[in-house]
């Protein structure tokens, strides 16, 4: 049974493609306000669980989120085409009208993730891995979400606009109680902004506080070996 | 210039404005093999109609909306397989439709010229032409989010797989109009090169939509122009695809000199 205010309720997750099984028997619980950060190695499902949590993957169990809960979703990558003449502001636009928004929500967006004009009118397949993150987190906020979904979402920034974006992540928690679901590889990231962590590998996944969880020994079993970039951050 | 032929005249254009809007979506989504397959499979429709001697637009439209959910339900896999099938539904269909289609129909199937066309045939045409459009506008943003990303638009509440059948139901709606001046070989040819020249000039989609039924639009009026007075042939789409063709190839050029 959920607890009164768990946002999303996951029991006995199963996805698998073909015979290939990903995720075996999955339960966890997010509350409102949480910032769960997944972890685990390469393969273990991290992507697939996003993608599962968004409807975007058959599976099997029970998927409940409450009722309120509006998702943002903001992807490891996307293979923007050269050929596509369309502007990360045409994106905006787009998801605006389909979900009628009123413009002052895009110029909103804009100003909360600081998109400049040039990479507004900028074709999609033409902005730098950083702009692009920038454009996908800005589209992920777009409709006033209070759960948001990252998958990876620093991959390809620079040190500076990672940090942007994880302030951005930080205020967007703490200002205005947006629930976050952050799949991340950087464990000091994940221990500086995570309340809870669930790690997945091929063995039984676990959950619990950073503090709880991340010891050297549980991301030794958990990675396979000694986890080398594994930092610390002491508050 | 003869009523029929002003109906004629006024029909192709209208499936030209339709042709240049629904290929700049076919272009951005990669669909260009598709495209082709769905044309083909009016092929069997429009032979089987000769025989009876029925419109063969009549027998075309069947084949070409069955064939569409053919199309679509192969399109929801991935990978070379699908690549694979759609080639065999490719070569099928014109393998059936070169067998059943009578000797001396076979070639305005092929490559248009199917006949004259009466008030309500073209105000079909018109109408058909007119559905396309206002489809492409009511479904521009849908779109543009599905072809940008299939999981960011489902994360945005859309639904893909039916856009996706809706899409390609438009297109072959699209097809359908042209069959009569393109033929079942040609009819996707003037929805793939306008928008493919167009994507040379336009920078936003605003740009590429205008530019694209634009070009379609010029190449309608230059292969009438150019059918009339040097090809002489009883269909219009040859002289049409070499204009848009020969369009293309200069916006290449004018692309590589900017």
């Amino acid at each position: 049974m959920a607890s009164p205010n768990s946002i999303l309720s996951v029991e006995k997750l199963g996805v698998a493609f073909g015979h290939s099984i990903i995720i075996d028997d999955l339960s966890f619980e997010v509350r409102e306000g949480d910032c769960l950060a997944v972890i685990g190695p390469n393969g273990a499902g991290k992507t697939v669980l996003l993608k599962a949590l968004l409807g975007l993957v058959p599976h099997r169990g029970e998927i409940r989120w409450s009722v309120g809960a509006h998702l943002g979703y903001v992807p490891q990558k996307v293979a923007a085409d050269r050929q596509q003449p369309i502007r990360v502001v045409d994106l905006l636009a787009s998801k605006a009208a389909v979900q009628h928004l009123p413009s002052a929500d895009i110029s909103a967006v804009i100003s909360e993730v600081g998109l400049s004009q040039q990479v507004l009118n900028s074709s999609v397949g033409h902005l730098s891995g950083g702009q692009f993150q920038k454009a996908l987190i800005a589209f992920a906020l777009l409709g006033r979400p209070n759960v948001l979904l990252f998958d990876e979402p620093t991959a390809s920034l620079d040190e500076l606009a990672e940090e942007h974006a994880y302030d951005l992540l930080h205020k967007l928690q703490h200002e205005k109680g947006m629930t976050v679901i952050l799949v991340s590889h950087d464990l000091s990231v994940v221990y500086r902004y995570a309340n809870q962590v669930l790690c997945l590998s091929k063995g039984k996944p676990c959950m619990g506080p950073p503090k709880e969880l991340l010891t050297p020994g549980m991301l030794e079993e958990l990675y396979g070996g000694p986890s080398k970039f594994y930092r610390h951050i002491h508050e | 210039m003869h009523e029929g032929n002003i109906l004629l005249f006024f029909l192709a254009l209208c499936f030209a404005l339709a042709a240049g809007l629904i290929g700049c979506f076919a272009l951005m989504k990669r669909m260009l093999l598709a495209s082709d397959v769905i044309s083909h499979l009016a092929l069997p429709g429009l032979g089987v109609a000769f025989l009876l001697k029925i419109n063969p637009l009549y027998g075309g439209a069947v084949t070409l909306f069955l064939g569409t959910f053919l199309v679509w339900q192969l399109q929801k896999k991935t990978g070379l397989a699908t690549d694979a099938s759609i080639g065999v539904v490719f070569a099928a269909a014109l393998a059936i439709g070169a067998a059943v289609t009578p000797k001396g129909d076979l070639i305005d199937a092929l490559f248009g010229g199917l006949g004259s066309v009466n008030w309500l045939g073209f105000l079909l045409g018109v109408a058909a032409s007119a559905v396309v459009v206002i489809a492409v506008f009511l479904m521009k943003d849908r779109l543009t989010l599905s072809t940008f990303s299939t999981e960011l638009a489902a994360s945005s509440g859309i639904r893909v797989d039916p856009l996706d059948l809706i899409y390609l139901l438009v297109f072959s709606l699209t097809v359908l109009v042209g069959l009569r001046f393109m033929g079942a070989l040609l009819a996707s040819s003037l929805i793939i090169l306008p928008a493919a020249a167009a994507r040379q000039f336009a920078d936003r989609l605003s740009r590429f939509f205008v530019i694209s039924a634009a070009i379609s639009m010029i190449s309608i009026v230059a292969g009438v122009f150019f059918n009339t007075y040097l090809f002489h042939l009883s269909t219009i789409a040859p002289a049409t695809v070499i204009f848009a063709a020969l369009v293309f190839a200069a916006s290449l050029i004018v692309r590589r000199s900017w």
